[in-house]
This record gives C-alpha cells, structure tokens and sequence, in this order.
C-alpha cells in the first residue's frame, strides 16, 4: 500500500513553486469559475424576481435554488479554496461532518416544523 | 499482526520531520479545521432559520417583498440590491484566488495588488449591508395595532415626535390586502391612529412590521454574524496585505499566509452563496 502522508510532490504544499505556464492554466479555471458562479447568480436573481411564491412553478423553481446553491459552493470550495487538489483524506475530513451531521439536523428540523405548523394553523385566531 | 505500531519509523518521517496529516502545513490544517466548526455554526443557524419559517409558513414574510429598495431611488427593484451584494462578494473572492495565485509564483506585484482589490470589495460589501441594516430597522410608513388587535396600514409615515394631525390628509389602509380594502381618511383616520395601541414601523429586536418577531431577530444574527467575519477578514486581509508590502512573505520564501486569509475569505463568500439563497430568495 502506498503511504499517502509523506511529501513527495505536492503542487500546493508550502515549498511549491508554480511556474508561469501553470499560473496560466490555473487563472483559465479561475475566470470560467467565475463566469459560471455569476452566471448562475443572475439566473437565481431573474427566477426570484419573475416568478411568484406559490404559484404553480414555485416548487420546481424553489429546489433548482438549492441545486444551483450547491453546484456554487462546490465550485467555490473545490477549485476557489482549492480542496479539490488536496489529499482524499483530508477531503473527506472536511466535508463528511456535513453529509452526515447537518442533512440530520436539516430533516428532524424540517419534519418538527412542518408539524408545528399545522398546530399553528389550527388554534390561529 | 505486525501493523505500523511495531514498525520502526526513521525519525525524519515523523511530524517535523517531514511528515504532515493530510500533507498539508500546521497552520493550514488548523485553518481548515476552524472553518468546519465555523461553517457548523452557520449551518445551526440557517437550519434554525428554516425550522422558524417553516412553523410560521403562511405569515413569514418573502424575501423579495422585503428587500426591493435601492439607496437614492423611489419604486420597486425586488433583490436588485442583494443581488448587487453577492456579486461584489463573489468579484472579491475571485481577486483572493488570483492573489493567492501571484503568490505561488512569488510574484509579490502581482499579490499586492489583487489583495488591495479584494479588500476595496470587502469594505464595499460592508457598506452595502450598513445601508440594508438601516433601511431595514427604520422600515416603510409602518401600521398601528387597535385595541381590537385590528391593523391599519399608514399611506404616509408620520414621523418621530410629531402626531397625525401634522401630517397633511392623513390616511389608514384597512384590510390591507383582502377583498375589501378601503381608505379611512379625515377625523377617523386620526382618531384611530391617537387610540392605537402600537404603532409598529421598521424593524427591532422585540417587533418588526415585516412579519413574525424571529424574522428580524434572524435577520439581525444571521446577517450581522456574516457581516463581523467580513469585517474581521477585512482586518486580517489588511494586515497580510501590510506584510506582503514589508515583503515578510517573500524573504519567508513563500506565500502560504496569503492561502491561508484566503481559505478564510473564500469562506466567508461561501457562507453568503447560502445565505442568499435561505434567506433572501426563498
């Protein structure tokens, strides 16, 4: 098994140098980023301004918010924060907290809510 | 089994001797870390946030009919200005990431002056959500409370210290909203105004005229959390910037602290891709 703990050769540990063709290949994957991420903020801007809450799209309009939401911190936090050319195990040590702690919280939050709301609804003036 | 613990390890792989977890530098790996139990917070209280809108699903306010002002014009521009917000901070993430770029290539031209640009951004974003705050507490022209808990909405506002009767045709909007919404204007109008109860305008900690109490209490913490770690990157970011100008980072022989602010300020851009969309859209 190859130990994966030892510097070798790692383009972003403390003593690496990038040269200038590699800065250019990386400043490439920056504007694309960020052509991408206010591409899809003005598509989030435009749904949120023309199209009403509770009319018939809104579901489908209001789950392409949390989608879009997503693929924006994944680009900001794999190419931005570079965590995508980290190792695997630390990959993994950042953001597995989420997968498990937080869509927990998100779905007892979610499911007690939605419960108190009809309670709510029920003894309003 | 013979496993790693009985094997003799020469002492140049051991941490400081070469050998990291994750083959990252300690300070990089601790600021990782703190930005997991950072992004743990923030993730507390945007599910807090859902958990209160959703129990409250039909009388919490929607974000655009809220936030549709711009500084120095009249009329209706839903999320224009939030909108106008997110792309600053999104612009200052991209001269971080290209700061942080110059600095692997030891180009301290280069990460002077995209950091000077990053911090410009950041204090334009503070700014910007100063002028939300303000509008946000002193509000629009506001409504009473009647002793029979009935809402009158104010056509025009009347201002601190003054009474209805200085206000020129003072008017109330009753059954704001609903089939039939009338007018009340003349001796009525300010009689009932004289015996209202509460006259709630903007926004505080205890009523605001958007919606329910939390709404602005979530307001205030969610966005004003966000709000002090742009203000301390901004800071940190000055003081890294006062570095590179010293040129401390080019005789260290290297840019690793200019990574660092800037895992912290992608994060905070991060943080706001969430807000903007939990708070603000939906």
């Amino acid at each position: 098994m190859n130990r994966d703990d030892l510097i070798v050769n790692d383009s972003y540990s403390v003593n690496a140098r990038h040269d200038e063709s590699h800065g250019k290949q990386i400043r490439k994957k920056i504007y694309f980023v960020t052509i991408l991420l206010s591409a899809i903020t003005t598509v989030e801007v435009g749904l949120g301004i023309f199209i009403k809450q509770g009319t018939d799209f809104w579901p489908v309009v209001k789950w392409s918010f949390v989608v879009m939401t997503l693929i924006k911190a994944g680009y900001i936090v794999l190419v931005f924060m570079h965590l995508g050319d980290e190792r695997k195990s630390l990959r993994y040590v950042v953001l597995l907290p989420y997968a498990i702690f937080i869509l927990y919280l998100l779905f007892i939050g979610v499911t007690e809510s939605s419960h108190l709301n009809d309670v709510w609804r029920e003894f309003q003036p | 089994m013979a496993g790693e613990a009985t094997k003799a390890i020469d002492k140049s792989l051991l941490w400081g001797g070469g050998r990291s977890p994750f083959s990252v530098s300690y300070g990089k790996m601790m600021m990782w870390f703190f930005l997991v139990s950072d992004a743990l917070t923030f993730s507390g209280l945007l599910v807090a946030y859902g958990y209160a809108r959703q129990a409250y699903l039909g009388a919490w306010p929607i974000g655009e009919q809220v936030f549709h002002a711009l500084p120095g014009l009249t009329g209706n521009f839903p999320l224009i200005y939030v909108a106008l917000m997110t792309f600053i901070l999104i612009i200052s993430s991209v001269t971080m990431v290209l700061a942080v770029e110059a600095g692997h290539r030891m180009d301290k031209k280069g990460v002077t002056k995209w950091l000077a640009y990053t911090i410009v951004g950041g204090i334009i974003f503070l700014g910007s959500q100063a002028w939300e705050w303000s509008h946000f507490i002193h509000g629009s022209a506001g409504y009473i409370i009647t002793d029979t808990n009935a809402q009158y909405f104010l056509v025009e506002e009347v201002p601190h210290g003054k009474t209805a009767f200085d206000v020129e045709g003072f008017s109330l909007i009753a059954n704001m909203g609903e089939e039939n919404e009338s007018i009340i204007s003349g001796d009525k109008a300010t009689s009932l105004f004289n015996d209202r109860i509460n006259y709630v305008q903007g926004a505080n900690m205890t009523i605001n005229e958007y919606g329910p109490p939390q709404y602005g209490n979530f307001f205030f913490f969610i966005t004003g959390f966000h709000g002090f770690h742009v203000f301390t990157g901004v800071l940190i970011n000055i003081i890294v910037f006062i570095g590179v100008r010293k040129g401390i980072y080019e005789k260290r022989g290297h840019y690793e602290m200019v990574e660092k602010t800037g895992l912290y300020w992608h994060f905070i851009d991060l943080v706001w891709v969430f807000v903007f969309t939990f708070f603000y859209l939906i």
